[in-house]
């Protein structure tokens, strides 16, 4: 007995003792294991007398089950011990960088476009587009400018030997649309277009938007109205006031200029606007019914209203950019700020 | 148009000041460009006369003048103007004078001693006192001025100059007169009736006058005034009213035509009697007739323009400029004024052919009214007579169509105003606004028959009275109503692939969009697309903008290196828009999708090597692009014919679906990346938008419920047998359990014979219905493996 005593002293030291679940396992094995030391006694009991059996039995199995006690316990300590080592382990910094996938983004003329578009469609509007190298009718003749019309000087028109030209305006998609569509109209044509002029606020490509919409009592009112609440929802303020002053386009009748409010100074007078507090930002009038005949529209049945702007005009306002060659150098410095 | 304030005050005279004027003028289209005054606001700047003048003692260069101010005693100044002269009138700024600098500054005229010697004031020039004058020394002062008188005074310089910039429509508007009766209109102010002067004939001397070309010119009138003397001095009121029309004083003729212009609108023009022959005649230029102009130049006249001409050919383009050799000199005894009517059209862009552009084409092409020739002619031999003395002839005024003056009535319907403007104008309102701007009006049942005025060339139509009425009875009288709309429901088709989803492919991959000209340099183009199906503009801004792009690469390549000069080494950019591409007699602008990488992959980051992008990075991103276009299968395959200039043979693909080609993706030929000195590897795409907008709709089939198998091939092949070739094996094999596969490795080197590579595979088995057995796997693979051997003699590894 002595010596299954010494055995469960030993046992308990080396329990104690082991480093790791490994250690411990061979701790395990040596004493309870099919060979074990512990398991020898046991095997050993049948050569007792049979009277000392029983209670020599019971002495070896509450040794075993104290051993068995011991190693559970061990094996929870070194398990907690192994996961903080490994948490230790696994630190990591996570204020380095996040592993970059770069994105890009869009121009943005493209940006300022998209957004025009986004509200004129929620006021039900289509987009439309169409070529750039137009011919001399749909930019100009449907447009009721005639050869030799001097409003044609107003226009710095590229041209090429066969007498086709670069679209001034995009205008000529709106004639392409009466030609194409019936009555009622409600459609903007945003795109390219181009004037043989280039110095500081020229550059001899730019970006319009034209609007277009032809109904059976379209007045120079509903003009009003839907271009107030455009420039409200593009520049995100709800009273932006805004002028209409009488112009000249050989296309519509009357015609205007449409001014608003400075959006930089609020109409006090600042660089932006001249210090005069407003801003010229837009062309509209009421289709002349000269172009809706030549588009086989009824002229006495359905008016309409046409306007145009430049998206780059625009965007500076918006973004506060106030050089206009700046857009089509494409510097990715210049271009990376609006993603 | 220039407008002097006080010479408009001559005839309007409104209680407003001249802002107040110039924005109700602007708000009624005619646009204010700025209103200047003549001079700046200087004090203390009076007339003084040299009496005597001495050499400064230290100073070659200054002189030492007494000046009379109009006081008791004179005063002395030291001047550097080496052209004074004694008894000269000139103007002094006297002590405490104050002259404005352009800078915005003030410059004060003090005592102060120049050289060691008194100078009690400063002599001004023209710039000093910020009179916008070309020439140069000191401001010239009238005879007869009294000494001390205040400058101001003198030169009636309150005057403020209004530049007007009058539209194509309003011709109406290019003359003082015109001005006058619109600010009259717009301030409901009288407006003053110039006095129609009337010289009478002292002789019957007529100059006869043929209308060979009735409907070009329907008006013209001329007069003889003999014994004129040309040389008479210009009256400085009419130097000045010139001056501040920004129209320089010539001589006294071209002067008094010029004035007449300002004052009526009417060009004229006066011949050299005794240069003309035989009378005049009004006709077509003739086949390859030349004149000689005023301006000394000597054109072809084209025989669509109207010439004036006598016996010996032309001797004025009508409308336009007048001949040297029959214009007025020193020397002329005689004049012939010219006053006539031309028709706008016939004048309209023949300025321009000849590269001209004058204040009479200006006039005519616009419409100058056609009641006015013989009012001018009377005005102008009042002035001549006055300024140069003569005898004038008969007026003798030729008409050529009786109905000249007669205007058509417009009806304008009272509810067709109401539906246009969104506005009712009252009744009254409406007839006092159209009686103001010199209608005729008579009342009808649906409102109106209204007779414009003949000088109203714009008003022709109904809509044309109701743009007066708005713009008279004022755009902000009209409010602005949000309409109820129909709901006009844009059907967007969702097999239809949005530029935006390629904007989303690209941007989300690193790309940055740019916009680039439409037109680009032609060296650039010809490099690369040197077949020459670019359209070239006639009348390019520079070379560097003068073809129109064949292709988006030439701005993207322009951008890149524009980025790459400026330490921007990693460029990912991309531009949607349309090519121009000549094609026998067509010319075909299509919407492509393009971009260009160069640099690293990816920006410098910690824990990742810097690769450089090749090939297999920008075909990844075509591929992700070219993903959103579901159902359709693109196939990249190498070419040698048509293959784009720009790029490396052996490192580009064709990008075709079907039998159409979609685009292009490869590396920039190396010899143009050394061309345009870019100094790395640029990799480029482009894809034709039209081709790829297209995509199928989602439909639903079972996900299998039972599991994948996976079985890995390597396989051993030739160097020239391409990933294609395996693909299409695969593809022909049919085998329907095969639902996916895909390359894992490729590799060649040890192991593998010289001229080989290996191509390792996975292939996925599965059955909708069951679970596949093993042996079904090892048929449908030694199936497949005996035809890559027999189709490509691949070996399995």
């Amino acid at each position: 007995m002595q010596e299954l005593e010494q055995l469960v002293v030993d046992a308990q030291q080396k329990i104690a003792s082991t480093s790791s679940l490994s250690d411990l396992d061979q701790v395990r094995v040596e004493y309870l294991g099919k060979k074990g030391l512990l398991t020898a006694q046991l095997k050993q009991l049948g050569k007792l007398p049979a009277e000392e059996r029983r209670e020599a039995g019971q002495t070896i199995n509450k040794a075993k089950q104290a051993m068995n006690a011991e190693i559970e316990s061990r094996k929870s300590t070194l398990e907690v011990e192994a996961l903080n080592t490994r948490l230790e382990q696994e630190r990591i910094d996570v204020t380095l960088p996040g592993r970059k996938i770069s994105t890009g983004g869009l121009h943005p003329v493209t940006r300022t476009i998209k957004r025009i578009e986004s509200i004129f469609v929620q006021l039900g509007f289509d987009v439309a587009e169409g070529p750039e190298i137009e011919d001399d009718f749909h930019n100009f003749t449907a447009l009721n400018i005639p050869e030799h019309h001097p409003a044609r000087a107003m226009h710095d028109t590229f041209y090429f030997e066969d007498g086709s030209l670069l679209r001034t305006h995009t205008s000529p998609v709106q004639v392409r649309v009466m030609e194409d569509q019936e009555a009622p109209l409600r459609v903007i044509a945003p795109g390219r277009v181009y004037r043989c002029d280039s110095d500081i606020t020229h550059t001899p490509m730019f970006h319009q938007v034209e609007g277009l919409m032809v109904d059976e009592d379209v007045s120079f009112a509903d003009l009003k109205g839907i271009l107030e609440a455009f420039f409200k929802a593009f520049f995100e303020v709800d009273d932006l006031p805004t002028r209409f002053r009488n112009s000249f386009f050989p296309f519509t009748e009357p015609s205007a200029e449409t001014d608003i409010q400075c959006v930089q100074c609020k109409g006090d007078g600042c660089k932006v606007c001249s210090h005069t507090g407003w801003l010229e930002v837009m062309g509209c009038g009421m289709v002349h019914p000269n172009v809706l005949e030549m588009a086989n529209i009824d002229s006495e049945k359905y008016t309409g209203f046409a306007f145009g702007f430049g998206v780059e005009r625009l965007a500076m306002l918006r973004y506060g950019i106030d050089d206009l060659r700046i857009f089509f150098d494409n510097d990715l410095r210049f271009l990376k700020q609006f993603n | 148009m220039k407008v002097s304030e006080q010479w408009l005050r001559e005839l309007v005279n409104p209680k407003q000041n001249i802002e107040d004027i110039a924005e109700k003028l602007t708000f009624a289209g005619v646009e204010l460009d700025g209103i200047e005054p003549v001079a700046s606001d200087f004090t203390k700047v009076v007339v003084g006369k040299i009496t005597q003048i001495e050499q400064h003692p230290d100073a070659d260069r200054l002189k030492v003048c007494q000046v009379d101010i109009g006081e008791d005693d004179a005063i002395q100044i030291v001047t550097n103007v080496a052209s004074v002269a004694v008894g000269q009138n000139v103007p002094v700024a006297t002590i405490g004078a104050k002259l404005p600098e352009s800078d915005g500054s003030i410059f004060k005229i003090k005592k102060s001693k120049l050289r060691g010697v008194l100078s009690q004031g400063m002599f001004c020039g023209a710039e000093t006192l910020g009179i916008d004058d070309e020439s140069d020394g000191l401001l010239e002062i009238p005879e007869g001025a009294t000494l001390g008188a205040d400058l101001r005074k003198v030169l009636d310089l309150s005057d403020k100059i209004l530049d007007l910039d009058i539209t194509p429509n309003r011709a109406d508007c290019l003359s003082i007169v015109g001005v006058a009766r619109e600010v009259g209109v717009l301030t409901e102010t009288d407006v003053a009736e110039l006095e129609q002067v009337k010289v009478e004939s002292v002789n019957d001397q007529a100059f006869p006058v043929e209308i060979k070309a009735a409907e070009a010119c329907q008006r013209y009138a001329g007069r003889i005034i003999s014994h004129v003397n040309t040389k008479a001095e210009t009256p400085s009121w009419m130097v000045t009213k010139l001056q501040r029309a920004g129209i320089r004083s010539l001589s006294a003729v071209v002067d008094i035509t010029n004035f007449v212009l300002l004052e009526l609108g009417q060009p004229m023009h006066a011949f050299d009697l005794d240069k003309l022959s035989n009378g005049i005649q009004v006709r077509m230029a003739n086949e390859g007739e030349k004149l000689e102009l005023l301006d000394g130049n000597t054109i072809d006249l084209k025989t669509d323009s109207l010439v004036i001409a006598d016996a010996n050919g032309a001797v004025a383009l009508a409308g336009i400029m007048g001949g040297l050799s029959t214009s007025v000199t020193d020397d002329t005894q005689s004049i012939f004024l010219e006053s006539a009517y031309f028709v706008p059209e016939f004048i309209a862009g023949k300025a321009r052919s000849y590269g001209l552009h004058t204040d009479s084409s200006h006039r005519f092409e616009r419409g100058v009214a056609p009641d006015l020739q013989v009012r001018a002619i009377q005005r102008a031999s009042q002035l001549v007579i006055d300024i140069c003395g003569g005898e004038p002839a008969a007026i003798t005024d030729t008409v050529t169509d009786a109905d000249l003056l007669v205007r058509p009535a417009i009806q304008l319907r009272e509810k067709r105003i109401a539906r246009l403007l969104g506005i009712n104008i009252p009744t009254s309102k409406i007839e006092s606004i159209l009686r103001r701007l010199g209608c005729e009006i008579t009342t009808n049942q649906k409102g109106w028959d209204i007779v414009p005025p003949v000088f109203r060339f714009d008003i022709s139509l109904e809509v044309d009275l109701i743009e007066e009425l708005a713009r008279i009875y004022g755009y902000d009288q009209i409010p602005a109503t949000l309409r109820q709309m129909k709901p006009l429901v844009v059907q967007s088709s969702e097999a239809e692939v949005k530029l935006d989803v390629f904007h989303k492919a690209l941007t989300s991959r690193g790309y940055q969009e740019v916009v680039s000209y439409s037109f680009v340099d032609e060296k650039i183009e010809k490099l690369l697309a040197p077949q020459g199906n670019a359209v070239k503009l006639a009348n390019p801004i520079s070379a560097e903008l003068s073809v129109m792009r064949t292709t988006l690469w030439s701005g993207l390549l322009k951008t890149v290196s524009h980025n790459l000069k400026r330490q921007q080494s990693r460029v990912r950019i991309f531009e949607t828009g349309l090519t121009f591409v000549k094609t026998g007699a067509d010319l075909v602008q299509r919407k492509k999708i393009s971009g260009a990488v160069t640099g690293t992959l990816s920006d410098p980051q910690w824990g990742q090597g810097v690769a450089k992008v090749d090939f297999f990075d920008i075909k990844g991103d075509v591929e992700s692009l070219l993903s959103e276009v579901v159902g359709s299968e693109f196939n990249f395959e190498s070419v040698e014919v048509d293959l784009p200039a720009a790029l490396h043979p052996g490192q580009s693909a064709k990008i075709s679906y079907g039998n159409e080609t979609v685009g292009w993706v490869g590396a920039l030929h190396p010899a143009l990346e050394k061309e345009l000195g870019l100094g790395q590897s640029v990799y480029l795409f482009e894809l034709d938008i039209e081709k790829i907008t297209s995509r199928e709709i989602p439909a639903y089939s079972k996900v299998s419920a039972y599991p994948a198998i996976q079985r890995d091939l390597a396989l051993v092949v030739e160097e020239n047998i391409s990933y294609a070739d395996i693909e299409r094996v695969i593809k022909k094999s049919e085998i329907v359990q095969l639902v996916d596969y895909y390359l894992f490795d490729t590799y060649s080197g040890e192991g593998i014979p010289e001229g080989q590579k290996s191509l390792a595979l996975s292939l996925i088995f599965q059955d909708v219905s069951r679970t596949l057995e093993e042996k079904e796997i090892t048929t449908s693979t030694n199936a497949l493996v005996s035809m890559f051997e027999e189709q490509i003699n691949a070996v399995l590894r």
